[in-house]
């Protein structure tokens, strides 16, 4: 739950480098914020939080964008905003994506608890308790059941 | 101005005449069955098309579908397009390719476009758009075709996948911001100018994920692949598309038999509207790192760039090409000069004009069409330290090779002057 916070307009290059995309996951995310953090992927445990300013995702269609960060572990997303197109990404993915206002409030190494269905953070290292934006209603069942593959296999019922 | 005249394009309601409703609303409201709907509610729409390339498509969704044991709903709306790891020079790339083949083939895609050049300028270059159309692609890139009067944008992988299996996709109705340019551009300059100002200006995310939509006499002017070029970068401006209302200029390009006129009620309500002088705009350039680190390109006349790069969707489309050959007529390039035209089309209509030999006279490099350098593919990824100019529409930290090379954006005259000039040098110095 330590949190690792980054800057405005982060992009889906810097998350997931363009070179490693022929690549799976699992080699794409030690390169995770390689160009602006090289130790974060290695630095980086299960449970983590990144925090980020506005536009949290900019540039690319790429999934691995998020699923790098998920596949580090990483428990949530907090940003002051998110790109639209990393946002949908993220959920699809059942990585929780809160956008929250003060997200400059939580400084780096903070240990924070996001609760994504109601938008409760609270920063354990300050007692700070900040009041973010819930998952919109329509995309919480997605997310609870792990995502949009797994919403789906659930909706069209398992075929084996 | 006149009300729309509804010319049914596709199947489905029409457009309510009672209520006003921007370009986007019209468009969305149609594909969710529905006579109008408002900025912020969110509403399920059928998809028209779903567009995909070899990176983001087969190799990602086949897993999910196989999973699922789901096939696509409607193999006629689904485009497959080679273009991200072409040529294929390595195991994994050639792995890529095979499997984006073999997958067509066993789902009965019929509309696949193997080796033809970037999927944004080939899916309207093969008359795959029509006005109205509400259309998802697997690239962040794909409000390019809402040049076309199309609701066009980008998804990832799993939700391509939802939209393989269920035909529908879920989006909040947006609000649009309207870019008005009234006038004419000046000459040498182009669409890709105004979208680094508009970038630099209202930041990266200024498009608020929302729609935005390109008007005035100044885009009126502009040909169709200008026009793409102005969507094409409404990613970049972190919309969730970009939009013109169709015209003659649309019909023109894509063949069709009469106008389909999709267009904004005059009264529909815009989030914001910003109108701009187009005869004032100047040739910008965006410094290192960001699409928003923009300046009139006579602040960068100290930059010696040792790369000059036309290439990608937004800046190799045949008019690029022709803006490049304008510069490059009778010129040597100082610098490496490496070309890679959008689409083999363009291409092809680039030698029958002339204007290839122009740039390989030059002493210009041709490269394949494909996303190349771009997409951080290739043979010529930019190595350390490198400096380098580029038609393309991003130059994040790291993008296009090594973390410490530098790119600076600007339009293919742009590009092609400060190749002759050896330094990034304003066009119009150079213009023929």
């Amino acid at each position: 739950m330590r949190s690792w916070v980054f800057g405005d307009n982060v992009d889906t290059d810097v998350i997931a480098p363009g070179r490693y995309m022929k690549f799976g996951v699992e080699e794409i995310a030690p390169h995770c914020f390689e160009a602006v953090l090289p130790e974060f992927a290695r630095s980086v445990r299960p449970g983590d939080v990144v925090v980020a300013g506005r536009n949290f995702g900019a540039g690319s269609s790429r999934e691995q964008a998020p699923a790098a960060l998920k596949h580090l572990g990483i428990a949530a997303l907090v940003a002051e905003s998110f790109a639209g197109l990393f946002y949908r990404n993220a959920l699809n993915l059942g990585l929780a994506a809160v956008v929250c206002a003060q997200a400059k409030s939580i400084r780096d190494g903070d240990r924070v608890r996001v609760e994504a269905e109601t938008g409760r953070i609270s920063n354990l290292t300050t007692g700070e308790i900040l009041t973010c934006e819930a998952i919109p209603p329509h995309l919480m069942q997605m997310v609870r059941d792990g995502g949009l593959l797994a919403h789906l296999e659930k909706r069209l019922g398992r075929p084996r | 101005m006149t009300r729309l005249r509804v010319v049914q394009t596709a199947r489905g309601i029409l457009p309510s005449k009672d209520v006003q409703q921007t370009l986007a609303q019209k468009i969305i409201a149609r594909a969710a069955g529905r006579p109008a709907v408002t900025p912020g509610e969110i509403v399920t729409c059928k998809v028209d098309l779903a567009m995909m390339h070899d990176s983001s498509g087969p190799r990602r969704v086949q897993p999910m579908l196989e999973r699922l044991g789901a096939k696509v709903w409607d193999r006629s709306k689904v485009v497959l397009v080679t273009d991200h790891y072409l040529p294929a020079y390595d195991d994994e790339s050639r792995r890529i390719i095979r499997i984006t083949r073999e997958w067509v083939r066993a789902a009965g895609i019929d509309n696949f476009y193997d080796e033809q050049g970037i999927c944004h300028v080939v899916l309207p270059e093969r008359g795959h758009l029509r006005p109205g159309m509400f259309a998802v692609g697997g690239d962040s890139h794909s409000p390019t075709g809402g040049a076309f009067a199309a609701y066009m944008f980008g998804i990832g992988a799993t939700e391509m996948l939802g939209v393989l299996v269920t035909g529908e996709i879920w989006l909040k109705v947006p609000h649009t911001i309207a870019f008005e340019f009234d006038g004419a551009f000046a000459p040498a300059v182009s669409a890709k100018d105004a979208m680094l100002f508009l970038i630099g200006r209202f930041g990266q995310d200024g498009g608020q994920y929302q729609a935005v939509e390109y008007r005035g006499s100044g885009v009126r002017q502009l040909p169709m692949q200008e026009r793409m070029t102005l969507c094409n970068m409404a990613a970049e401006l972190g919309a969730q598309t970009g939009l013109v209302a169709s015209d003659s200029v649309t019909r023109e390009f894509l063949k069709l038999e009469a106008l389909e006129p999709w267009e904004s009620d005059p009264e529909a309500p815009l989030l914001a509207h910003h109108r701009f002088d187009a005869a004032g705009l100047a040739p910008q350039v965006a410094a290192p790192h960001s699409p928003a680190n923009t300046k009139p390109v006579n602040e960068f006349h100290d930059v010696r760039p040792q790369l000059a790069y036309i290439g990608a969707c937004t800046g190799a489309k045949l008019e690029d090409l022709r803006m490049a050959a304008r510069i490059l007529k009778g010129r040597k390039a100082r610098v490496r000069l490496l070309v890679a035209p959008a689409s083999l089309r363009d291409q092809q209509s680039a030698e029958k004009e002339g204007i290839l030999q122009i740039l390989l006279d030059s002493g210009a490099e041709l490269l394949a069409n494909a996303c190349g350098i771009c997409a951080g593919y290739g043979a010529h990824l930019l190595p350390e330290d490198m400096v380098a100019i580029s038609s393309t529409a991003r130059n994040f930290k790291g993008r296009m090779g090594a973390a410490s090379s530098q790119v600076y954006l600007a339009s293919p005259y742009t590009v092609a002057a400060s190749a002759v000039a050896g330094r990034i040098c304003d066009p119009r110095e150079l213009l023929q």
